[in-house]
């Protein structure tokens, strides 16, 4: 069992959480993910390491409450446990990530909490780095105060323009590539699918490497179900061993988002079934 | 010789179209009764050549004789004595190419029913006696690291634990027992015959560590690091193969461990109830024709699916699936697609797959396997409709682990041991089951395994 030792409420149906998991905080690397499951009837479900702290022995999982899944962990509370935690999975995205000039990462939504260590990890290792954080509206921005603190510049988006540029994040990194392509290393774009497609083309109509973290659907997170597979280049990779991160420019987009809609109608009728078992409860 | 009946007592089961709408057994085990009357047809040879089949060496006619005499006591403790997992054994073995293969009765008649005994006395255990365990040797306060919960794995751990080693398991799943768990399916190995088996092998002092990605939670040097003194491989052959044709990943399209896992481990079978989702929809094809096959066709029968397709590119005569399955499932209306090989899958606009294009095959020389090699028969190709695929066309190991713990791998990915020892190209790390061979049995894996449990004895007496 793998308590929780902190629980905050960062934006509307965005929770984080901090879990006691001593072993996987002493290996977690950025880039990294854990597989979680609740309770015995439970799913599989894969969230980014958001932050780990070593001394303390915990790991920070930020998730959004999309599903039945992710809406029902949203009710546990500080002391309570998560029965299964396993970790860390996928491959560590640090190794290319030495001094290499500049670098834009991109941030869209819950994605905040995906990308936050890698931008740390490429600000520590002496990159200059534009963050470009982006979400619907004002009151689902996050950790704007830590991307700041890791970013040499920083640039805030909202789809209804309640605060920063209204639009897409894809807009202000058009007109930064516009300007000075030839002097960025690499983009690296984490956040819904749309989004990740998007950033990508703007990349890579400017030649920009741009490298992106694919959440497919998952099971086991170790190479043996190939649920999580995806075609990149013509190549079937596995997210959960050869990912999460790939290079953007192969991906191909149309069948992530295909694959991840896959159980939309069983998502629907477990979610509703659920919101049906709780009512009168806490909700 | 006194007079033997010529044929096995058959096996009492659910009936076909009633079975194919649960997920319970479909066979129901022999009675007490029954059970006498099927053992006092062993012989009790001088020299009992059935045991030669048996991976594990059971003293096969010493288990009979008990059933016979009715000494059901008697009869698990000699089971258990060289096999700790005798209901799983007793239900999933191909006895009709292991033991039963070489029994004499066989020679004119049906063999003697030995894996339905095995089965009867370790049910008969578990139902009606109280379940006693053999004395350890005295502890030795040496630890010893085994990674990966299936069948090899518990074999060594509990051979270790007997001997009087500190064992501990590593499982990178939430629960217990391998393919025995997420493969095959609840109808053939019901859950809670693996729990009583994996509780004895806990009860002999093994401690299971359940969620532990070995290579990623903790490496192999760490393991060392931490005092283990010798380290068992039992990782399995967990990677799906794909035959990399165009449409493999379009939606419906499953490999076989995603589709069983789904539904045996996540019991996607009783989704909503459980969170898990499996689909499937009203025509199946399944590719390939092993167990793996067998259980993903008759699961998706169970599922709600209308038609079943086995497709398989060789003849029935080369199907690799144990009798008795392939015999369960066309009583479950499984349709066999013989010498029928796909080239394409084909998806509709939203990536569903909604045909298959396959090819007719015939069978020439013999290859390297010692089958007939099938070859495509030019221009046969047809277009059939289908919403749902499993492939099921074998597994190798996950290469992960492998190259944590530096050994050597043959270039098909299995790991290389010495036979006699089970140890690796390292010292100290010792490997069986299906990561040395490729995917095979249960029983061949509990047989490595053992020699393994021996191997590690010996590196540690002399270490
Ligand atoms: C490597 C990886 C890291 C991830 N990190 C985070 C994270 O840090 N924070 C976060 O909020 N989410 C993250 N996700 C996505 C998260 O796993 C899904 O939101 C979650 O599985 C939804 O489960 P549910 O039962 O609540 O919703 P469901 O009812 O299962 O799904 C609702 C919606 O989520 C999508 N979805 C379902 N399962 C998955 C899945 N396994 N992966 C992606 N989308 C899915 C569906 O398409 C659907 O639109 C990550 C996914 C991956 C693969
Ligand atoms: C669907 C299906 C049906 C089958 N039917 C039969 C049958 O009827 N009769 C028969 O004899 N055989 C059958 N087999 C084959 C048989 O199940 C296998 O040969 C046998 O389970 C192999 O045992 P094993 O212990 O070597 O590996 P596995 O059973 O594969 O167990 C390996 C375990 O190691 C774990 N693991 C892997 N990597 C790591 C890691 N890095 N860290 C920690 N843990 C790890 C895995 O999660 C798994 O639990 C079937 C197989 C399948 C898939
Ligand atoms: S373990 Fe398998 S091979 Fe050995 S006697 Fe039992 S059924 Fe036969
Ligand atoms: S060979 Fe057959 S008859 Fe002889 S001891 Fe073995 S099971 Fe009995
Ligand atoms: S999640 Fe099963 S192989 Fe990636």
């Amino acid at each position: 069992m793998f308590k929780i030792v902190r629980k905050e409420e960062l934006a509307e149906d965005i929770k984080l959480m901090e879990i006691d998991a001593p072993l996987i905080a002493k290996k977690a690397k950025p880039g990294q993910f854990i597989i979680f499951r609740s309770h015995d009837k439970g799913e599989r479900i894969p969230l980014t390491i958001a932050d780990f702290d070593r001394k303390r022995g915990t790991i920070t999982i930020v998730f959004q409450e999309v599903g039945k899944t992710t809406e029902e962990l949203g009710t546990f509370d500080e002391g309570d446990s998560i029965l299964d935690f396993v970790g860390p999975l996928g491959k560590p995205s640090d190794h290319d990530r030495k001094e290499e000039g500049k670098v834009i990462c991109i941030a869209g939504g819950v994605g905040t909490a995906v990308i936050f260590t890698e931008l740390r990890n490429i600000k520590e290792h002496g990159n200059y780095t534009i963050t470009i954080q982006g979400s619907r509206c004002k009151s689902l921005l996050f950790w704007t105060d830590r991307m700041k603190h890791f970013s040499d510049e920083y640039i805030i988006t909202t789809d209804d323009g309640s605060l920063g540029i209204k639009g897409f994040v894809s807009q202000p990194l058009e007109d930064i590539l516009k300007k000075q392509a030839e002097s960025i290393a690499y983009i690296l774009a984490i956040g819904p699918v749309p989004m990740m497609a998007a950033c990508v083309k703007v990349a890579k109509n400017y030649n920009v490497k741009a490298y992106v973290s694919l959440n497919t659907i998952m099971v086991d997170g170790t190479g043996m179900c190939g649920s999580c597979r995806i075609t990149v280049g013509d190549k079937s990779m596995f997210a959960c061993v050869d990912g999460p991160e790939f290079d953007g420019w192969y991906v191909d987009w149309k069948e992530l988002a295909q694959r991840n809609n896959r159980y939309l109608p069983a998502e629907k009728q477990s979610l509703e079934r659920y919101r049906e078992l709780v009512k009168g409860k806490n909700r | 010789m006194a007079k033997v009946d010529p044929k096995k007592h058959p096996m009492p089961e659910q009936d076909p179209e009633e079975r194919i709408k649960n997920f319970n057994e479909v066979a129901l085990g022999y009675d007490v009764e029954t059970a006498i009357a099927e053992a006092k047809r062993c012989l009790l040879c001088k020299k009992p050549v059935c045991i030669d089949g048996c991976p594990v060496e059971i003293d096969i006619p010493g288990f009979l004789l008990k059933i016979a005499e009715g000494d059901f006591k008697a009869s698990i403790d000699i089971l258990k004595d060289t096999n700790s997992l005798p209901a799983i054994c007793g239900r999933v073995c191909p006895q009709e190419t292991q033991c039963e293969e070489l029994c004499v009765l066989g020679k004119k008649f049906e063999p003697v029913a030995i894996g339905r005994l095995e089965r009867f006395a370790a049910d008969y255990e578990q139902e009606n006696l109280e379940i006693t365990y053999p004395k350890c040797s005295a502890p030795k306060n040496k630890k010893i690291a085994i990674v990966g919960c299936g069948p090899a794995g518990l074999t060594c751990a509990g051979d270790l634990a007997k001997m009087g080693y500190d064992v501990t398991i590593f499982e990178a799943l939430h629960d217990t027992g391998g393919v025995l768990r997420y493969g095959i399916p609840e109808f053939r190995l019901p859950n809670s015959i693996i729990d009583a088996e994996v509780d004895y092998v806990k009860k002999l002092g093994v401690i299971i560590e359940v969620n532990q990605v070995i290579g990623h939670s903790i490496s192999i040097d760490e393991l060392f690091e931490q005092g283990y003194e010798a380290i068992f491989l039992g990782t399995g052959a967990g990677l799906p193969k794909f035959s990399k044709i165009p449409g493999e990943n379009l939606i419906g399209v499953y490999s076989a461990n995603e589709f069983l896992t789904r539904n045996n481990l996540m019991r996607g079978y009783l989704f909503p109830e459980y969170d898990t989702p499996i689909w499937v929809g009203n025509r199946v094809a399944v590719i390939g024709a092993g167990n793996v096959a067998m259980d993903s066709a008759r699961t998706s029968k169970r599922l709600g699916a209308k038609e079943v397709h086995i497709v398989y590119r060789r003849s029935e005569k080369e199907m690799p699936a144990r009798i008795e399955e392939i015999h369960h499932a066309m009583e479950e209306g499984i349709i066999f697609d013989l010498l029928t090989n796909p080239v394409q899958y084909i998806g509709d606009e939203n990536g569903w797959v909604k045909e298959a294009e396959l090819i007719k095959m015939r069978l020439g020389e013999l290859d390297s396997s010692g089958r007939r090699r099938p070859i495509p028969i030019e221009g046969s190709n047809y277009i059939a409709s289908f919403d749902t695929v499993v492939v099921a066309l074998g597994t190798s190991p996950n290469p992960l682990i492998l190259k944590d713990a530096k050994v050597e791998t043959t270039r098909w990915g299995t790991v290389v041991i010495n036979e006699e020892t089970g140890m690796t190209s390292r010292p100290g790390i010792f490997a069986g089951g299906d990561v040395v061979t490729g995917a095979a049995t249960v029983i061949e894996a509990m047989g490595a395994a053992r020699i393994a449990s021996r191997g590690i004895h010996k590196y540690l007496s002399e270490k």
